[in-house]
């Protein structure tokens, strides 16, 4: 048993960061066109709302919940202290839990019988849908079993984490886990993995940056104030629009 | 004042014959390719009719375009508020049955069908799905059809009119309908570029032409919503967005764009605009109706032959031959000096750059209620005899006095190129038919001197202006047509990074084959 631990817990995080990494950086660096996730919207819109909308929501809100226990354990537990707060938290999150699943399981299906979006539907979309239902399927299961995750999560799950990344990997606490929460842990990291490889790569393009930049957009291909400087070197400036 | 220079385009309507020659061109050398089978960045339309896609027009249906809000401008179906809170579903997207489901037929059934008693037949199938599927739609199913109940009745621009007037259009239109050719306008004030999350459109400093990174852009689909006239398409295999891109690597090998040079009817003309980039807001922003944004946006025009002009655009970078290329421009011509081109739907706040000289033909007629009963005793029993009592009557007792009982109300042609406002399109009609007028004089004489020089003297038009605007309509060559501002690719070999091409490419941006993301 300690081997197999020893191996998804120590060796995997320590390959699906490099991989996720790297291969980041290399798709967005080389094949750039390739990163975005390809809408079906155009073909078919009414599904994908519930769809979309519901599983997106849920998502954030439990991508922020994991990392907020991840990095601030101390705050969450103070907070947490009050049997209320804790409830609430608990709620809530089982809640985004169910609306991601909801809107999974309806993407699933849209995807698998609405003729046009078939089409345009590869394997790797279905391979990371069904991933990522199993994992929240697994996530609801601990939030129902055992409860109290915000808790627990930043008391045992968090120092495991820090020695992770303090390249001191101390499994001790996750090794007494419940098998279910280990599982919930590897389909992290395999989702780690997938990322570069699939179309959950989307979520690095956010646009925020469309908040802060004025409406229009004019680029040149020349120097504007050297173009008609007879002596300027034309080629010295390299074409920036593409 | 922020002097550029901008590609420009004028369409003459009186001189298209709807051949749709410009769309075949444009589908051959840019959207034969999967997922953009049902784009044409060049489309021609029947007006009155529904265009493509259907009722693009209608802003309450696409929420396209820009819309005055207090002192600022904002985007009525995207922005950033909008575009970042629709991002994983923009409800305002229009769908591929907007525009149709691209198809073709099974021509190998034609040759592989076993002997049989029946034709064999091609049926259609869909390039979406290769599956079988009826037609529903195409991108001119309206062609020609101006008189059907459908197409016709459903113009948005008729919303307007009165139904006193919109019956009598639709008693005539059965033989009145003329074509309008569309392609993006290369707007100064552009909604896609504005509405990009990732900004990926951008629009081009030397000579305003308006692109879209395919490698930046994400497909998130808001330049489909924000373009009022839905020149931006999303191909759904690719899972980017694509636009007319004025066939910049012809243009900068000096030859004019496919739509254009292909143009049977000659009805195209492209030049350069200097205008002043520092009044583009406020143009629109400011104006008080809607129909002031045409006069504003030709005052921001500016006068290439004007020396401060020049020394303030050389100022600004724009190359000489670039203002020796303005001074030529047959689209300053129509615009400016004569006054005869105007935006189509300035009311959508863009400042479209593709001008539209306005069809007079079918104005130039009215319909006349006739006694023909003396005329039906004269002819053979067996002739046929049309027995309704009206007569297509051309003439001109007074002289623009057909303009008012014209056959096409101004009202409609208002609504499409003066924001509504009747008394700009009668004065342009005026013109036009002024030109008309002095030629009828010259070539078929039945008019007099006296009445060409007053037709003239009433729409402030002189001998020489007429004189070279007929030349412009009706005689011009390629070269008077085309007047392309070189690129200088002997200093800048090319003015994008890599025009590289690659099998199953797009042919711009990207040298790799558009796998799609993943
Ligand atoms: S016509 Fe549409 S796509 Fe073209 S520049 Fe204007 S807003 Fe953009
Ligand atoms: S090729 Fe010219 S004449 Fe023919 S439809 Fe196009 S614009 Fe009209």
């Amino acid at each position: 048993m300690n081997i197999l631990d020893n191996f998804f817990f120590v060796a995997l995080p320590y390959m699906a960061i490099p991989i996720f990494l790297i291969g980041t950086i290399i798709r967005y660096r080389n094949r750039k066109f390739s990163v975005s996730s390809l809408s079906s919207q155009f073909l078919e819109s009414g599904s994908l709302f519930w769809g979309s909308v519901t599983f997106h929501i849920g998502v954030i809100l439990l991508f922020f919940g994991h990392l907020i226990a991840f990095l601030f354990p101390e705050t969450l537990l103070g907070f947490n202290a009050q049997p209320m707060r804790l409830l609430i938290i608990e709620i809530s999150a089982f809640s985004a839990g169910l609306l991601m699943l909801f809107g999974l399981v309806r993407l699933l299906f849209r995807r698998m019988t609405n003729e046009r979006v078939q089409i345009v539907t590869t394997k790797m979309d279905i391979f990371i849908e069904l991933l990522i239902i199993v994992q929240v399927i697994l996530g609801l299961c601990i939030a129902y079993f055992n409860t109290w995750g915000s808790s627990w999560f930043a008391s045992s799950i968090t120092p495991y984490l820090n020695s992770l990344f303090l390249l001191n990997p101390d499994i001790s606490s996750v090794s007494a886990m419940p098998w279910l929460l280990k599982w919930h842990i590897i389909g992290a990291y395999l989702i780690l993995i997938m990322f570069p490889f699939s179309r959950l790569i989307h979520v690095l393009v956010m646009p925020l940056h469309y908040l802060g930049r004025p409406y229009q957009r004019v680029l040149w291909n020349w120097d504007r104030s050297e173009v008609r400087n007879p002596n300027a070197v034309w080629e010295k400036q390299r074409p920036n629009n593409n | 004042m922020d002097i550029k220079s901008q590609i420009s385009m004028v369409f003459h309507l009186d001189k298209c014959i709807g051949c749709h020659t410009c769309s075949i061109a444009c589908k051959n050398i840019w959207t034969d390719r999967k997922g953009a089978e049902y784009m044409w960045w060049n489309n021609v339309e029947t007006k009155p009719g529904t265009g493509y896609p259907t009722k693009w027009e209608d802003q309450d249906i696409y929420h396209g375009g820009w819309k005055k809000d207090g002192g600022t401008l904002k985007l009525r179906g995207a922005g950033k508020g909008k575009g970042l809170a629709n991002i994983f579903h923009n409800p305002k997207l229009p769908m591929i049955d907007d525009y149709y489901e691209p198809f073709t037929f099974k021509y190998l059934e034609l040759i592989e069908a076993p002997a049989m008693d029946d034709q064999p037949t091609a049926r259609p199938i869909s390039l979406i799905t290769g599956k079988p599927m009826d037609i529903k739609m195409g991108p001119n199913w309206d062609d020609d059809l101006s008189g059907t109940p459908d197409f016709a009745r459903n113009d948005v621009n008729l919303k307007k009119l009165t139904a006193k007037e919109q019956e009598a259009m639709f008693q005539l239109e059965q033989m009145a309908f003329f074509y309008l050719p569309r392609i993006c306008n290369h707007c100064l004030n552009p909604a896609c570029v504005a509405s990009c999350p990732s900004g990926a459109i951008y629009k081009r400093g030397e000579d305003g032409i308006v692109l879209i990174n395919q490698d930046v852009c994400k497909g998130w689909r808001m330049c489909v919503t924000a373009c009022p006239y839905k020149k931006a398409y999303y191909n759904w295999n690719t899972g980017k967005s694509e636009k007319c891109i004025l066939c910049y690597p012809r243009l900068e090998s000096g030859l004019a764009p496919a739509c254009m040079h292909s143009c049977v009817g000659r009805i195209r003309y492209l030049g350069v605009l200097l205008y002043d980039a520092d009044k583009i807001f406020d143009t629109v922003a400011s104006s008080a109706k809607d129909s002031d944004i045409i006069a504003r946006q030709k005052e921001m025009i500016l006068d290439p032959f004007d020396p401060d002009v020049i020394a303030e655009a050389k100022k600004n970078g724009i190359l000489d031959s670039t203002i020796k290329a303005a001074q030529e421009s047959p689209v300053y011509k129509f615009v400016k000096e004569w006054d005869l081109a105007l935006p189509l739907h300035p009311e959508f706040g863009t400042l479209p750059m593709l001008f539209y000289v306005p069809p007079m033909l079918p104005v130039m007629a009215s319909i006349t209620d006739v006694d023909n009963t003396e005329l039906a005793k004269k002819m053979d029993s067996k002739s046929k005899f049309w027995d309704d009592k009206w007569l297509y009557d051309t003439t001109t007792k007074e002289i623009f006095g057909s303009i008012e009982d014209a056959r096409f109300p101004l009202e409609y042609m208002a609504n499409l190129f003066t924001a509504g406002d009747v008394t700009i399109i009668r004065d342009v009609i005026k013109k036009l038919m002024s030109i008309r007028i002095y030629r009828r004089w010259k070539t078929v004489g039945d008019i007099s001197e006296a009445k060409a020089m007053e037709a003239l003297k009433e729409v402030n038009f002189t001998v020489e202006e007429v004189e070279a605007s007929y030349y412009l309509t009706s005689l011009a060559k390629f070269g008077d047509r085309f007047v392309i501002p070189p690129a200088h690719r002997e200093q800048a070999i090319e003015m994008l990074d890599n025009t590289g091409d690659a099998k199953g490419s797009m042919g711009f941006g990207t040298k790799i084959t558009p796998a799609r993301g993943a």
